[in-house]
């Protein structure tokens, strides 16, 4: 804006860092845990997660191949020769045949074990052992080594937590049981909403002001006060605790926002549209599902992200009017706070169950991100 | 069945059937009820007409009325009862109960902590956010990173915010971001700078603005002329800006004397009174994003020669924001600011998850999750929802003044 004024502001430089501090401090939370999800039990216990994205130095202990099945006669003596870490990319900086001197040699010194029996082990971790028929025999030698490591990250935590049928622990049920939930909840509100908010807007019937005043009051009407009149009124009437339960519930606090939306954008449509189909002899069901439905699809849109977003993060609904004693119907959300409670230590678990939940809104956040804007332009109260 | 196939089959039914209320029932009011054909057309397609709105409307306003009206009735009457006694009639008892729970006044106290700390951070970085990526080209990548936690559930986020916490023993490696580099710290001038000035400075630039926000607010009081109710809300708001200066002034001087533990491992989450800021991060982490996105679409449809005047009149930038920009938009961060207030009367997963409400972490929302389905006790639970219902009401009142005064 400066440059209107035709002078360069020495603020630019500034500006870029703060904006690239703010954007470091707001992923950092979310990639620990996404990091996290990729190392073993192990790793993720002895270091921290921003370690394991550099090269790291460790101390190793590898053996020799079995020398009665790997030895090759040369002369009166024998080799075995391999590598230490099948391959593995690793590079040694120095290594010893003891424990109590791990760091003797460096790579590609020959380390003399007496009598003529010698080992050498190159940076790659390609050694040879030489010695007599005596000396090669028994066991493999074996070689302590301080070793870089590149990064390393493994799939095996997603393997078990979705793919595993044998894992209790499993999230494959809940996912399913989510998505369950998720996809009627967003789409009964939707068509329920959309077919008042065009009454709202564009019908002539005595008490719409008063509608329209109520849906706004019930905007922020908090959900607590619903669980247990509600609770009490589906055990009463025999739906209990199920999906039946949540969607009606998803719906009924769902509704309000999605009018509220709805009607803001089908009132600002031209009204000629309308009234030209009126004319020709178009009845309201038909000009709404032909002409203002497609028009309206900007809004349809932000609300079913907005919907969908909300059942699909939402715990405490799901804890009071879905879950049961069996837990046969638990979703993503009560899954990983039953983790919290049961496995507060072991990361890979609760990062790989907790990613597992956030992929999916996070996936389509970034493709729907243009609507939710919008959405959250026109929801907010004004 | 495989649970894939279960779902699809129960979306299918429950789908469908909505769907098939609406298309059904206008065909029978067009065909059927009233059909607009046959001696009475004309007669019967006004009556379709007059009827088809409720027929539009009687889902939505079956379900509001349902799952947000019937609720608040039926929860005022709970509150009132005792279930233990077979749903008698004991007047305030309930409420007597909850009052004289010290988990309760706890809740009281860090909802209020709260209400305060997390709309006024969220719109501070929101706003900051807002400002900064408006002028930069890759602004917008910027604005998406920031916005992405309003995607993330506040569960999920719980769990990442719990790893950064994460304490192990002192002679283990850290494995908590916010425990690795506590533990660089080591009493040095360093840690002094940033564990004792830093949060100073920033105590007193907040109390600095409750004083400022405190005079503007009582200043008309003194020139005297306004109704006693209004002189009553100025003095009130003054009063609570000197007690929220006092409270800071007391934080400064507990950091200036505070004997830090350099060194050793914290867990952050069982620090009384300390862990509920540790808590609200969580929610001012998810909520910047959306605070950023409603104050940028304001600050772009300021006016542009209001701002080039400024500039012509010799305004440095940090004047333009604070005298020319900020004011313009004081409607959007009013906005912005009750919609994070509803938001944070309501938080309860939060808590619930990281803390169930130990260490004097309690908030409004978990302690009537507690109270309804952990004791059983639906009267002093009810009581507990009312209080958020008082609590949100006058946003309630406000918003609907507000929309009224629009459409007319």
């Amino acid at each position: 804006m400066q440059s209107i004024a035709g002078s360069k502001s020495s603020l630019t430089w500034a500006v870029h860092i703060s904006v690239v501090v703010m954007v470091v401090l707001w992923l950092i939370p979310t990639v620990g845990l996404f990091v996290s999800s990729f190392r073993t039990a192990d790793q993720i216990s002895t270091s921290g997660w921003w370690a394991s994205l550099f090269p790291a130095e460790q101390n190793v202990v590898a053996r020799a191949a079995d020398p009665d099945e790997h030895r090759v006669a040369d002369g009166s003596t024998f080799i075995v020769s391999g590598n230490l870490f099948d391959g593995e990319d690793k590079t040694i900086s120095a290594w010893g045949t003891s424990s109590r001197a791990i760091d003797t040699y460096v790579a590609g010194d020959i380390a003399d074990l007496g009598d003529g029996e010698t080992i050498t082990v190159q940076a790659n971790g390609d050694y040879e052992w030489r010695g007599n028929d005596e000396q090669i025999a028994g066991r493999g030698q074996r070689v302590f080594a301080t070793v870089t490591a590149p990064p390393e990250f493994t799939f095996a935590n997603y393997d078990k937590m979705l793919f595993d049928e044998s894992n209790v622990e499993g999230m494959a049920k809940a996912f399913f049981n989510t998505l369950t939930v998720t996809i009627p909840a967003t789409i009964i509100p939707i068509v329920i909403a959309a077919f008042a908010a065009y009454a709202l807007a564009w019908m002539d019937f005595p008490g719409r002001a008063l509608l329209i005043a109520c849906v706004v009051g019930l905007l922020v009407v908090p959900l607590q006060l619903a669980l247990i009149p509600l609770l009490k009124l589906h055990l009463g009437i025999g739906i209990g605790k199920g999906y039946l339960g949540i969607w009606l519930a998803h719906t009924g606090f769902g509704l309000p926002l999605a009018i509220y939306l709805l009607r803001n954008y089908m009132v600002g449509l031209p009204r000629d549209i309308i009234e030209n189909a009126k004319v020709d002899s178009a009845t309201d069901f038909q000009i709404f599902v032909k002409i203002i439905l497609p028009l309206s699809f900007p809004a349809l849109a932000s609300f079913a992200i907005f919907q969908f977003l909300w059942t699909w993060n939402d715990l405490l609904v799901a804890k009071v009017f879905l879950i049961d004693a069996t837990g046969q119907t638990t979703v993503m959300t009560n899954q990983i706070t039953d983790l919290l409670g049961t496995r507060g230590g072991n990361w890979e678990i609760l990062a790989t169950a907790a990613f597992i939940s956030i992929a999916v809104p996070l996936a389509v956040f970034f493709a729907m991100q243009r609507y939710l804007v919008r959405g959250i332009l026109a929801g907010s109260v004004k | 069945m495989h649970p894939a196939l279960l779902g699809l089959v129960t979306i299918i039914i429950g789908v469908g059937a909505c769907i098939g209320y609406f298309y059904f029932s206008n065909l029978f009011l067009d065909k059927v009820l009233f059909p607009g054909k046959g001696p009475n057309a004309g007669r019967n397609i006004n009556r379709a007409n007059q009827v088809r709105p409720w027929l539009f409307l009687a889902p939505a306003v079956f379900a509001l009325g349902l799952y947000l009206g019937y609720p608040v009735i039926e929860t005022l009457r709970l509150s009132l009862t005792d279930r233990s006694q077979d749903g008698a009639f004991v007047g305030f008892a309930n409420y007597q109960q909850m009052l004289a729970e010290p988990k309760f006044w706890e809740a009281m106290r860090n909802n209020l902590l709260w209400l305060i700390v997390v709309p006024a951070a969220s719109t501070a970085f929101g706003l900051l956010a807002a400002q900064l990526t408006d002028r930069i080209a890759w602004g917008n990548v910027a604005k998406s990173l920031v916005f992405m936690p309003m995607a993330i559930s506040f569960v999920g986020a719980s769990v990442i915010f719990k790893l950064i916490y994460d304490t192990r023993p002192e002679d283990k490696a850290q494995i908590g971001l916010l425990n690795a580099i506590w533990v660089q710290f080591e009493g040095g001038a360093m840690s002094v700078l940033f564990l004792q000035v830093l949060p100073i400075a920033i105590v007193v630039i907040f109390a600095a603005l409750v004083a400022y926000a405190g005079y503007i607010i009582f200043r008309p009081a003194l020139a005297g002329g306004s109704g006693i109710s209004v002189l009553a809300a100025r003095t009130a708001s003054a009063a609570l800006a000197l007690y929220l200066i006092w409270l800071s002034l007391g934080s400064i001087l507990g950091i200036a004397t505070a004997e830090l533990p350099y060194g050793e491992p914290k867990a952050w989450l069982t620090v009384p009174f300390f862990n509920n800021f540790f808590l609200m991060v969580v929610l001012i982490w998810i909520q910047t994003g959306f605070a950023m996105v409603i104050l940028s679409a304001a600050l772009r449809g300021i006016p542009e020669d209001t701002i080039e005047a400024a500039i012509i009149d010799g305004a440095n930038p940090l004047q333009i924001f604070f005298k020319i920009k900020v004011p313009q938009i004081i409607p959007t961060i009013t906005v912005v600011w009750t919609t994070i207030t509803l938001v944070v009367l309501k938080v309860f997963d939060i808590v619930f998850a990281m803390t169930n409400g130990q260490w004097q972490t309690q908030v409004l929302a978990n302690y009537m999750f507690d109270k309804l389905f952990r004791a059983n006790d639906w009267g002093v639970g009810s009581a507990s929802a009312i209080v958020i219902m008082i609590l949100v009401s006058p946003i309630l009142a406000w918003n609907v003044w507000n929309a009224r005064k629009e459409m007319s």
